[in-house]
């Protein structure tokens, strides 16, 4: 990536973490060891450095932290609203403090720019706690009708693309609404959901009121499947969360499944182009696309493909790849050796299948999981990278001629999650959003959250809305 | 004539051939097949058409094209045409008291009161469909210069299993929320009861109500809701009319596309419903829009 712009290294200091060399599950406000003793390592996917050995959820300990949860749910559920409210508010705050170590922690553990984690990812963290901590004595005034209860057990699943912000999401309407948790980490991003912990016993959280098992997949199926799990959330694949829906059929547990995505970002002849490369950066690139709203495919109107993709290409080529930990990059590592591999083929595939593959001059890093920013050209909505999620920094430009054509081509997908629309018309703006099939979009802007504003999927992408006031109804029984 | 009548015999009734509603015509099923449906005493009614499988895939079919049309349509409008359903039941009000008693084997008072029941339960679905939005639906104030709005929107063609029991009320209790919000419907009706559903039909078709946005099938409910609850073009399903074991089948099946399911729930129908049968069946749609902000210049907007 050599340019006329060489900067510096601008790393952020490590030492404001401390990972120590284990951890333990984290049950009834106790570490402990798996009851099998397994354990698991968890690394830096930017050096392949082993950051830490962490214990290793089994169906035993799925079990025990499914205890640990119902014997808290009775204290915790009956505190007044008002004292949950002041828990919530004592944790939004010391992330607040801690924001800059667990930055650095998530940035280590999941790979992803120190610029993301310290400026997006514990931002909105800290957002979602004090949010939620405001709704905990106010659920008589959220629609739900008068005192509205909560469900019980929650049994959580998060994916590793967002480690703590999925943390966040799931735990804060949660213990807001009365329920008590058991969370399960992804395998490859334990290490902030522990860190986590740590903030829950700072605030003097009742024990058993939140259980972190960091574990793979069979400890999230155990989870799911537990008789005494009243309440099952899932961010992660669509295959799992069918998987997961198959679980629960024909119990009373409620479910809410935040998946996949494979977002249109639609770019009208009239936006405004630099503002829309912008846009269409962000919406792909942002977490090397690893994020289930991307805007994986660019809609792009034929007029303006030219002008536009060449004002792509330019901006491609000034992203800097690279160290995680350094505040000028942009893009950092893939987040484990499989999902590099995953996204790896998938552009192998989306060659063979006749699309134009392009990437700015790049330099890989020797070690760690890293994957060029790419560009496909020349794509149909036959081609697998047009319809696949590839939940990578991998981009496949269409094209439309009319509006029609394309809402047709973006509502063309089994999945709708996100969308963005590019242009200077605000009619052209509302009548394409009223007619995309999906749960949220963006005009003129992209991936943006915010705590008060609901986001899930229509199809495919899964039900249920997590943040604002209708996060909360996935946690009260309503 | 007169001289003639007085010495004959009562006048022969007309019995009424009951068809299916698809699509907003009313053809017999495509298997030709027809089932004995009797009174609760078992005296014989009528034989109501047995659906077959491709009669529910049709059904999908008449109601994915009807369910642009319909979502598309204002919400006033359709409040008004679900009000001339009211219009429309209110009318027919004895037939369908004859129809419920027969079905459910109740006194004409209670017919009459179950009846009078579910048109009032139209009425206030009617009342609903401009409301909803506002109540559900809004603004949300986020950190940052940006618009942002939230508004429900119909998850699109749901298969209803109406409930068994209650033939009519419980029918009007499960349809009308679906259609109220602009979804389409494809309904199986209660199964030994299929008469006064297959009835509503009629009246559907004669309220403004577009064909396709509720279509009306008969027959066996374990035999007509699987390839409902497996079709990739249903975006969810009412388990009411299920039992346990049924229920759980078709949920399982309706994992495949990640339908949204309504499982069964004890209901008391003559109770004023909450807002629960509507919300299962709309999705949130948040849109952004940057504000600009009025930064020191004034220029940034």
């Amino acid at each position: 990536m050599a340019s006329v712009f060489e900067y510096a290294p601008a790393p952020e200091s490590r030492s404001v973490v401390d990972i120590a060399p284990s951890y333990g599950l984290f049950i009834d406000g106790e570490f402990a060891e798996a009851a099998d003793g397994k354990v698991f390592k968890t690394v830096s996917p930017s050096t392949e450095e082993v950051l830490s050995e962490v214990a290793q959820a089994g169906e035993a300990d799925v079990d025990r932290a499914v205890r640990a949860a119902r014997k808290a749910f009775e204290k915790w559920s009956a505190l007044p609203g008002s004292e949950r409210a002041k828990y919530l508010f004592r944790i939004a705050r010391i992330i607040q403090e801690r924001s800059r170590e667990l930055a650095v922690l998530e940035t280590l553990d999941n790979g992803k720019p120190i610029k993301e984690t310290r400026d997006a990812d514990l931002p909105l963290v800290a957002a979602h706690f004090f949010y939620y901590a405001g709704w905990a004595d106010k659920l008589d005034h959220a629609g739900f009708g008068t005192n509205p209860r909560p469900l019980g057990v929650a049994g959580q699943v998060i994916p590793w693309n967002f480690p703590l912000l999925m943390l966040a999401w799931k735990i804060a309407p949660a213990l807001a609404t009365g329920n008590t948790v058991v969370l399960k980490p992804a395998e490859t991003t334990p290490l902030s959901a522990l860190f986590f912990a740590d903030i829950c016993r700072q605030a003097g959280l009742p024990k058993g009121v939140v259980n972190i098992l960091p574990g793979y997949g069979d400890a999230g199926a155990a989870l799911v499947a537990h008789p005494d799990v009243n309440k099952v959330a899932f961010t992660g694949s669509t295959a799992v969360g069918k998987e997961i829906a198959r679980t629960v059929a024909g119990t009373r547990k409620k479910l809410t499944l935040e998946l996949g995505g494979k977002g249109a970002n639609i770019v009208f002849d009239d936006a405004p182009i630099d503002q829309a490369v912008e846009g269409i950066v962000t919406g792909i690139f942002f977490n090397q696309g690893q994020v289930c709203c991307a805007g994986s495919r660019l809609l792009v109107q034929e007029s303006i493909q030219e002008e536009l993709l060449e004002s792509l290409k330019r901006r491609l080529s000034t992203l800097r790849l690279g160290d995680p930990l350094d505040k000028n990059t942009d893009i950092g590592a893939i987040n484990s050796a499989e999902q590099l591999a995953r996204i790896t083929a998938l552009a192998e595939q989306g060659e063979a299948e006749g699309a134009e593959r392009w990437s700015p001059a790049c330099e890989l890093p020797t070690s760690g999981y890293w994957f060029a920013p790419t560009l496909f050209t020349n794509v149909t909505q036959a081609h697998t990278i047009a319809r696949d999620e590839i939940f990578g920094p991998v981009l496949s430009v269409l094209t439309f001629r009319t509006p029609d054509e394309a809402v047709a081509k973006a509502n063309n997908t089994q999945y709708g999650l996100s969308a963005g629309i590019w242009t200077e018309k605000g009619s052209r703006i509302l009548a394409v959003a009223n007619k995309l099939r999906a749960g949220v979009v963006w005009s003129n802007t992209f991936n943006k959250f915010d705590p008060t504003s609901p986001f899930g999927g229509y199809k495919e992408s899964g039900f249920g809305r997590e943040g604002g006031r209708h996060g909360l109804e996935a946690y009260l029984d309503v | 004539m007169s001289e003639k009548t007085e010495k004959t015999e009562p006048r022969l009734s007309v019995f009424k051939t009951y068809k299916l509603y698809v699509g907003g015509k009313f053809p017999r099923s495509e298997s030709g097949r027809v089932y004995e449906v009797t009174d609760s005493k078992g005296k014989w009614l009528a034989n109501a058409p047995q659906s077959s499988r491709k009669d529910a895939r049709d059904a999908v079919v008449a109601a994915r094209k009807a369910f642009g049309g319909w979502s598309g349509a204002t919400a006033y409008n359709r409040g008004q045409v679900l009000y001339r359903v009211a219009e429309m039941l209110e009318g027919r009000r004895e037939q369908f008291v004859r129809e419920v008693a027969d079905a459910e084997g109740l006194s004409k008072p209670k017919a009459a009161a179950v009846v009078d029941a579910a048109i009032d339960c139209w009425v206030w679905y009617a009342g609903w469909t401009d409301k909803i939005a506002q109540v559900i639906g809004g603004a949300n104030p986020v950190a940052g210069p940006f618009f942002n709005l939230s508004s429900p929107e119909p998850t699109g063609v749901v298969a209803v299993l109406a409930p068994q029991e209650s033939s009519f009320l419980g029918l009007v209790s499960a349809l009308a929320p679906v259609i109220a919000t602009g979804n389409t419907a494809v309904v199986i009706a209660s199964e030994q009861s299929p008469l006064p559903a297959l009835s509503l039909a009629e009246v559907l078709a004669t309220s403004d109500v577009p064909g396709g946005v509720v279509n009306v099938l008969s027959g066996r409910t374990a035999e007509i809701a699987p390839p409902l609850a497996a079709h990739q073009d249903v975006n969810a399903i009412d388990l009411a009319g299920a039992d346990e074991a049924l229920a759980k089948e078709l949920e399982i099946a309706a994992a495949d596309n990640l339908k949204r399911v309504l499982r069964p729930q004890p209901v008391d129908y003559f109770e004023t419903p909450g807002i629960d049968r509507m919300t299962a069946f709309l999705e949130t749609k948040t849109v952004w829009h940057p504000t600009g902000s009025l930064g020191a210049s004034g220029s940034s907007y």
